[in-house]
């Protein structure tokens, strides 16, 4: 395999909570986090709200510093000195969730990619800059790219806008896209357009993406690996059938049994998503988390261990991994069953 | 279980403005009978929340119900169309007949009140009878039928999770016994487990109290898990309606099908899928014709002139042109 684009290693971020009895309490919302991007290929980082998969872009996308842990981009050490935060942009764009909110609706689409692309390339002029503009609108499948390099922001609908945003994440050429939920505000018969023009733009341009989604099923549909995070932890990962398929945390298999998959049911005949009894808990509150591992007081397979430590990586023979007592155990076979 | 709840004739809602009006609800028709689920799945601008507010009576100018009937069988047996009612008479059927469960949880309770007061607010209203103890009585076993302690009832809704305040809303639309509880997006702002709770326990309580619900959602992925009956709406028209095993083994209507694909599936073979092209219509300006002739595949030459009625094609009614009977 070759050398990793973006690298985190040990990633946390604490937020400091303000307010009166609270000093020095804080938020852990992201604990030891790894991720590591290639070159061509897509990670997702699926997990609820409030589980800290947004707190790992902001970091990855220098918004705030990390609290602990470290960020090399191509082997090197990133640092938040300000010179070297403008390289790493360069390689390195966000996209936002919103596009009604990433876009200024002052401003033409004309001049929301020429700013980009001037930004970082300071002489480009004229006919120059208009012909890299709508190779932008190109690149992001919005033809006839002269119809639409002069509208407002109000003249375009979500999945259009949505396009405009990756345009300009595209300007400065990165080797690296992170995208927060770039689907999860747009209609549901536009999204898989989106989802297939960053699959595109993985193919084509190379690029390494990291997709958040708490949508399991888009993850599985554009991603490469598939990340699970829980309560701010990186619970289980590994190639993408893997995960889906036979998924090595309790939590990842709750996720998956929860998730509205209508071939399943109407296939099978059963109508198993809503077969649930049992009081499915909630993610804790991340200013006083449970110790151990966050998932125990869900998890049916509690054991003593996970109450006190929160459990080595196991590794399994094809890539996947999972932070779980079980395996630790050697109680793995119990996820098999029915929750 | 076949005896009819709620008749909707041609139902058509208007946004009046000054430069014309905006058709968000167009001749909308359907039944819905007793302990029925009906689904009704729609994007954005596709007038399903219109609907909502239509069905309960609660929209505000400058929408206006420019049209139709709206049957509701009383379980004595009487029929009263609900759009001919005043404000006064409307007020006996509203939470003792139908009641509603809104999206955001945090916006329908009221922020400095006990959740337990808010019950007792209904409860005494619609009872005046009833002493404040009763009535909290009452309300510890609403929230504990969707798993609520009662120690809960003297939080503020501050003080509670979304998931929760999701719940309570649930219990507080079934503090009046209600047949008919119309919900709008109730599950979206919660995570995939606690939609699945929520709805467990739903599903749960209509097997015992036998209401019939009206669930909006964008998600039709959703709807197909829950529903018996589904309603596909597209620019404020219904253009499928069918069982939810038929919509998603053999939709007829080419947006149906469109829709359907536009999930990618969790389990089984994954192919490249490619959702619909286009964008949904501005009402503002409709399309002529079928409202859905610019993004679709299957276009006629008389698509953009004639506007598809709902009329039964196999299991579904359908309203596509593809399906007309040429003369």
């Amino acid at each position: 395999m070759t050398a990793p684009v973006l690298e985190a290693t040990n990633l946390s971020k604490e937020f400091p909570v303000h307010g009166r009895g609270s000093r020095g309490t804080t938020v852990k919302a992201v604990q030891n986090a790894n991720v590591t991007l290639h070159k061509g290929s897509i990670v997702a980082l699926v997990g609820e709200s409030g589980s800290g998969k947004t707190t790992v872009a902001r970091m990855l996308a220098l918004a705030y510093p990390q609290t602990a842990g470290t960020i090399r981009l191509n082997g090197a050490e990133v640092s938040h000195a300000r010179n070297a935060e403008r390289s790493y942009f360069r390689q390195v764009q966000l996209i936002f969730q919103d596009p009604f909110a990433s876009l200024n609706p002052l401003h033409k689409v004309r001049y929301t990619l020429g700013r980009a692309l001037r930004i970082h390339q300071r002489t480009l002029r004229g006919k120059e800059l208009e012909e890299q503009t709508l190779e932008l609108l190109r690149k992001v499948n919005l033809t006839p790219v002269e119809q639409f390099i002069d509208k407002f922001p109000h003249e375009l609908s979500g999945g259009q806008r949505q396009r405009i945003v990756i345009a300009r994440a595209l300007a400065v050429r990165p080797s690296v896209l992170l995208g927060d939920e770039p689907i999860s505000m747009l209609d549901v018969s536009i999204r898989l357009d989106i989802l297939n023009l960053l699959a595109k733009l993985r193919d084509e341009e190379g690029l390494a993406l990291l997709y958040i989604t708490h949508d399991i099923a888009s993850a599985r549909y554009l991603c490469d690996t598939i990340q699970v995070m829980y309560a701010g932890q990186m619970v289980e990962g590994g190639p993408r059938d893997s995960v889906i398929q036979s998924p090595k945390h309790p939590y990842t298999k709750l996720l998956l049994d929860s998730s509205p998959d209508p071939g399943r049911s109407l296939r099978s005949g059963d109508t198993g998503l809503f077969d649930v009894a049992d009081d499915l808990g909630e993610p804790p509150n991340l200013v006083d988390p449970p110790s151990g591992c966050q998932f125990h007081p869900r998890c049916p397979f509690a054991m003593d261990e996970c109450r006190q430590t929160f459990p080595e990586r196991t590794e399994f023979p094809d890539g996947q991994w999972a932070h779980c007592w079980l395996h630790q155990k050697d109680r793995g076979h119990v996820l098999e069953g029915k929750p | 279980m076949n005896e009819v709840l709620l008749e909707v004739d041609g139902l058509t809602v208007e946004y009046l403005s000054q430069t014309g009006s905006v058709k968000a609800c167009a001749d909308v028709s359907f039944t819905l009978h007793r302990g029925q689920i009906l689904g009704v799945a729609g994007e954005s601008g596709s007038g399903k929340s219109t609907l909502i507010t239509a069905l309960t009576r609660l929209q505000r100018p400058p929408a206006v119900t420019s049209a139709g009937r709206l049957v509701y069988h009383s379980s004595d047996g009487d029929k009263v169309d609900l759009l001919t009612l005043s404000e006064r008479q409307l007020r006996a059927y509203r939470w003792s007949e139908l009641a509603i469960v809104l999206q955001s949880a945090m916006d329908c309770l009221n922020p400095v009140m006990r959740l337990g007061d808010q019950f007792e607010d209904v409860l005494r209203y619609h009872d005046p009878q009833l002493t404040q103890r009763q009535a909290w009585e009452r309300a510890e076993e609403l929230v504990a039928m969707v798993g609520i302690g009662s120690d809960r009832l003297r939080s503020y809704p501050h003080e509670l999770s979304g998931g929760m305040r999701q719940r309570s809303l649930i219990a507080l639309a079934l503090a009046c016994d209600p047949d008919l509880i119309v919900m709008d997006e109730p599950t979206t702002a919660v995570d995939v487990v606690m939609q699945r709770q929520i709805l467990a326990q739903l599903l749960q309580l209509q097997d015992r109290l036998g209401f019939a619900v009206v669930f909006v959602t964008h998600d039709l992925s959703l709807l197909l898990e829950l529903a018996d009956q589904i309603a596909i709406m597209y620019g404020g028209r219904i253009v499928e309606l069918g069982s939810a095993r038929e919509i998603y083994t053999a939709p007829k209507h080419p947006y149906t099908r469109g829709l359907r694909d536009s999930f990618p599936p969790l389990h089984g073979e994954l192919t490249t899928m490619r959702g619909i092209p286009g964008s949904p219509p501005d009402l503002r300006t409709p399309p002529s014709g079928c409202a859905f002739h610019p993004r679709c595949a299957d276009r006629l030459d008389a698509c953009d002139q004639q506007i598809p009625l709902l009329r039964p094609v196999g299991r579904n009614d359908v309203a596509c042109l593809l399906y007309e009977e040429t003369p």
